[in-house]
């Protein structure tokens, strides 16, 4: 019978370790939002019980994937493609306005965030151009269209969601898996270190530090025999850096106020120009709340810190708090070792896999994962500035729950049709 | 194909990898080696507080505050955030409790919701609050949440105004536009009950950081999550508080009730109702002792008498009876009667009370109040074809008497009104099974049998009439005020009486020769024109009930006023001057010796003796 079939070859491991992702994620949605008035934990006014509603949604479309050929994703790639970039157009127009952001449709019983789709559909396209047999990243003009299917929709996201939009950035590891020269990756990271360090220090204190640190490793190698092409080498790279950075300071100074104060606090500055508080309380709160729950946790419901106002998506990107707090540094770890099993059971899936595209894909849903994973708990536990990003499977919200189940279930369609098609 | 960059795939792996080790060993620092933290998470709290805003102030006409806020506080506790080793005996010495109401309270608390917040003292004083506020500190979990309660500074009016309470759990289900907390105050009755949604205003939220003491740092974020509470909205009332309590001294150790409204505006200028008691005595937290005192009292000091008594008329409902016949065209105003001394119901008599020359006119049937005379015109008005159709006839009859607001709510601002009662057609069929006659139902021409009005009806029946055709529903509430702009009170609404102004003012005419010669000869005020009618209700279980509705002047009345008061015998001895004295006071503002003597005599005219208990506890 078919069905059985299907069941055989089902990565069970994965599968099963998404599902538990899951269901954790309602508890700790659950023990976040937790309202004494509102007890039950399927009241569907309540997040939780409406969580409760995205996780079935989520198991049908789930199991409707399982179901389906895994055609219909590398078929039909380019179409959502375009699908989702269009919705982002339209998005512009007649999103829903929220805090002066544009981020949704409302339907009414559903707020549609076309951000969470096109992180498929990219991925999708991606898989798409880097699986064609005469598709290499070392000509140009392959670079630049990968670049350009990435940066659209970056772009897009942006100019409501800067969180989310760094998910199209990590599509870069995945270009470099596939051949793209590392120079570009080190290039790309030295562009990026330096953006945030000229948002944080005046344009002229990163000349004077990058001058110096030059001409350190100049004196060093002056004994050289290129001594010559050395100098100029530097010369040019401090003034193309200098360049760069005052060009970041400049858009920074174009950009509106609140966009400004958005940056700020995303790179852990408290106060603007004329010294006014920012909301940062956040992240102060975050570690102290993680802190409390010490080695086992306060225990479920217990935790006083992550309940309340003070963190204003107490049920959405910083729910690792509620975590830290009240299952302690043994919950966090197991949480912790449940991403890292469900990333690296992908990649050593994808090595397996005959088709270049499910294995491109499966790279992509790596990326996305782990770039969720890491910003959104490096926020939280104040190793990285403050980004809104949910974390995948757990945080409360259902375009981003059923997005990313849609991810894993292709996936996993994929690896059990791997010997049926190359 | 063969995949030569398969070996970056370790790369992908170390950055996860090493950020896998970096999180692992800032949470190992976190939760393992700091322990601080666990301390820390009980500092620095933030807290959501209510902000209950201050309700509405109610005024009286002429802007006098009568209804003002006071700013007690209830003392909060949050019972998980309660140390063990809290110092509970210094805590019940500053709040002033004792060991068994903490250990009560804490109980109750902890089987509420560890978490919430629970009301573990209420309405405590601001005194008290201060000196409890210095040692906060030392009491982790408490804290005093801000509230307002009543003041009533001139002791009146209770039962108009009516009083707050907390919500109870039918009234948050049920309350639709507004959600209710428990704990948060609702109008309960009077003006607060029936204009609660503008009275109460709009609760905030405030966010403020909270030390490991449970002091309050500030606010959080600067205010950002806060939600600002709206003060409710004033109402500017229609009593004269100083008339009010010129009728409720009157009504001293009587049972009776004084209605006085200003005719053309239907404005209430007071609704005093006896005995009455100080509504500062069902403030705060002896509410319940002294409510349950009220209720116990025999003379039933809640009843509202002016709205919730009802009585046969007797003699006044003469005037509506004449007015009705004249229109119906049952008489004109010559229509003459030669008083026998009774009235002939088949072999019985009924009796005129008074001896008086024979009624050549309406204005002098009114001026003797002779019964006979409106016996017969009250037949005259049923009777149209010898009795062929007398439910017809009465029917009609009927129909014109409800147009004065009879056996029926008129719509008062404040609820528990009573309707009073006039029975139709039908009741009479079913009662007499369809046969009986116009002598049947005789008693009603002069106010007796079956016919019942509240004093409030009775005042609105002498509006209609001396505004000559109309009447305002009565009503207590003038002008709302929201950030402060005056509204109009969007409820307020006329009625026409259509019946011709010369049969009007006939009837009016009768009515001023009652108070200048006839049977309220007594109520005379020097230099004003009173109309009005004594009357008279029987009553099976003692003396009769004193009734007096009158208005001044007789052009362009400024006050209508109906007065009963219980078991006080003929409406001339006690009502009569009650009346008149309302008038007097209202029009002139001030009594002359000679009436302020008046005054004296009847306020202390001791018909009941009322007294709520020996010792009133008072609430400070």
């Amino acid at each position: 019978m078919k069905t059985s079939s299907i069941v055989n070859k089902i990565d069970w491991q994965l599968t099963i370790a998404y599902l538990i992702l899951m269901f954790f994620g309602w508890i700790a949605v659950y023990s976040a939002a937790y309202n004494a008035d509102h007890p039950n934990i399927f009241d569907f006014k309540m997040t939780y019980g409406k969580q409760f509603v995205w996780i079935v949604v989520s198991l049908i479309i789930g199991f409707l994937i399982i179901n389906l050929s895994s055609r219909l994703f590398s078929a039909f790639a380019n179409v959502y493609y375009v699908i989702t970039i269009l919705l982002l157009i339209l998005l512009l127009f007649f999103g829903k306005e929220v805090n002066g952001n544009r981020a949704w449709f409302d339907l009414g019983f559903f707020r549609l965030q076309p951000s969470e789709f096109s992180k498929i559909s990219t991925a999708l396209v991606l898989s798409s151009l880097l699986s064609n047999v005469d598709f290499n990243l070392q000509k140009k003009s392959n670079i630049i269209l990968s670049a350009l299917i990435i940066f659209v929709p970056f772009v897009l996201v942006a100019t409501h969601d800067t969180g989310s939009s760094l998910v199209f950035l990590s599509f870069i590891l995945l270009l470099y898996r596939f051949g793209l020269s590392a120079w570009i990756v080190y290039v790309s990271m030295y562009l990026l270190f330096l953006s945030i360090i000229s948002l944080i220090f005046p344009f002229y204190y990163i000349v004077i530090a990058i001058s110096l640190i030059i001409i350190s490793v100049v004196f060093y190698l002056r004994r050289r025999k290129e001594i010559r092409q050395i100098l100029a080498f530097s010369m040019l790279f401090i003034i193309i850096s200098g360049f760069y950075s005052y060009s970041i300071d400049f858009t920074f100074d174009k950009l509106k106020k609140h966009q400004q104060d958005r940056i700020r606090v995303m790179l852990g500055q408290d106060r603007d120009d004329e010294g006014r508080l920012l909301n940062v309380h956040q992240v102060k709160q975050s570690t102290i709340a993680i802190g409390a729950g010490q080695f086992l946790g306060k225990g479920f419901l217990n935790g006083t810190q992550s309940k309340g106002s003070f963190l204003p998506a107490k049920d959405t990107d910083t729910i690792f708090c509620t975590i830290g707090e009240e299952f302690g540094f043994v919950g966090s770890i197991l949480v912790i070792a449940l991403y890292v099993f469900i990333m690296f059971r992908i990649m050593h899936l994808a090595e397996k896999q005959k088709s270049k595209f499910s294995k491109v894909y499966g790279y992509a849903i790596v990326c996305i994962f782990a770039i969720h994973f890491i910003i959104n708990i490096g926020m939280t536990l104040r190793v990285m500035p403050v980004i809104g990003i949910p974390l995948p499977a757990l945080s409360y919200g259902g375009s981003s729950l059923i997005a990313f189940t849609i991810l894993i279930f292709s996936f996993i369609k994929m690896d059990s049709e791997k010997w049926i098609y190359a | 194909m063969q995949d030569i960059f398969s070996s970056r795939k370790l790369f992908i792996q170390a950055v996860i990898l090493i950020a896998c080790i970096v999180f692992i060993l800032k949470l190992f620092y976190l939760q393992v080696i700091d322990s601080g933290y666990r301390e820390k998470s009980n500092e620095n709290a933030i807290k959501e507080l209510i902000v209950y805003p201050p309700r509405g102030q109610i005024f009286d006409r002429n802007s006098k505050l009568i209804v003002h806020n006071e700013n007690l506080f209830d003392i909060m506790v949050t019972y998980n955030e309660v140390p063990k080793n809290i110092d509970s005996i210094r805590l019940c010495e500053y709040l002033g409790i004792d060991m068994e109401y903490y250990q009560e309270q804490m109980k109750k608390a902890k089987k509420q919701s560890r978490y919430k917040e629970f009301q573990f003292l209420k309405q405590v004083s601001i005194e008290t609050y201060n000196r409890f506020q210095e040692h906060i500190h030392k009491f982790k979990g408490f804290y005093g949440q801000s509230r307002f309660i009543r003041n009533y500074p001139d002791s009146s009016a209770a039962l108009i105004l009516g009083d707050i309470g907390e919500v109870d759990s039918s009234q948050i289900k049920a309350s639709e536009d507004y959600v209710y907390l428990s704990g948060e105050y609702i109008g309960k009755n009077g003006l607060e009950q029936s204009y609660e949604k503008y009275l109460r205003g709009q609760r905030g939220v405030k966010t403020v950081m909270v030390d490991a003491f449970g002091r309050v740092l500030g606010s959080f974020s600067e205010g950002q999550y806060d939600k600002k509470s709206k003060a409710g909205d004033d109402l500017i009332s229609t009593l004269d508080v100083e008339l009010q309590k010129f009728g409720e001294a009157l009504l001293t150790n009587k049972k009776g009730s004084i209605v006085a409204i200003e005719p053309n505006t239907g404005e209430i200028l007071a609704l005093c109702s006896g005995p009455t008691y100080d509504p500062n005595i069902l403030k705060g937290k002896i509410r319940g002792e002294n409510y349950a005192k009220l209720v116990r009292n025999k003379n039933k000091p809640l009843l509202n008498r002016a709205i919730q008594g009802v009585y046969p008329p007797g003699s006044i409902f003469k005037a509506a009876v004449a007015l009705v016949a004249l229109q119906m065209r049952a008489i004109d105003i010559n229509f003459t009667y030669y008083c026998p001394g009774y009235y002939p119901i088949g072999a019985k008599r009924l009796k005129c009370s008074h001896g008086h020359p024979a009624c050549k006119n309406v204005m002098e049937a009114l001026m003797h109040s002779c019964n006979p005379y409106f016996c017969q015109t009250f037949r005259n008005s049923i009777d149209v074809d010898n009795a062929k159709s007398i439910a017809l006839d009465y029917s009609k009859w009927y129909k014109n008497m409800m147009r004065f607001g009879l056996n029926q709510k008129l719509g008062l601002d404040i609820k528990n009104e009573k309707k009073g009662n006039l029975p139709d057609t039908g009741f009479y069929n079913r009662m007499y099974r369809k046969s009986w006659k116009p002598t049947t139902i005789i008693s009603l021409g002069i106010g007796q049998g079956e016919v019942l009005m509240t004093p409030l009806q009775m005042a609105n029946t002498y509006a209609t009439i001396a505004n000559r055709g109309y009447y305002i529903v009565p009503h207590l509430v003038k002008n709302i005020v929201k950030d402060g702009v005056k509204y109009k009170n969007p409820s307020i609404k006329k009625v026409m009486v259509p019946i011709e102004q010369s049969k009007y003012n006939a009837v009016i005419d009768g009515l001023e020769r009652v108070v200048v010669s006839g049977t309220a000869r007594s109520s005379k005020i020097e230099g004003i024109s009173l109309c009005g009618k004594t009357g008279t209700a029987q009553n099976p279980h003692g003396n009769d009930h004193s009734i007096f509705v009158g208005f001044a002047p007789k052009d362009n009345p400024k006050i209508v006023v109906a007065c009963v008061v219980e078991n006080a015998g003929s409406g001339g001895g006690t009502a009569g001057p009650i009346v008149s004295l309302i008038c007097e006071k209202y029009i002139k503002k001030k009594l002359s010796p000679a009436r302020e003597a008046t005054f004296q005599m009847i306020k202390n005219r001791h018909i009941i003796k009322f007294n709520l208990d020996e010792d009133i506890v008072d609430s400070q």
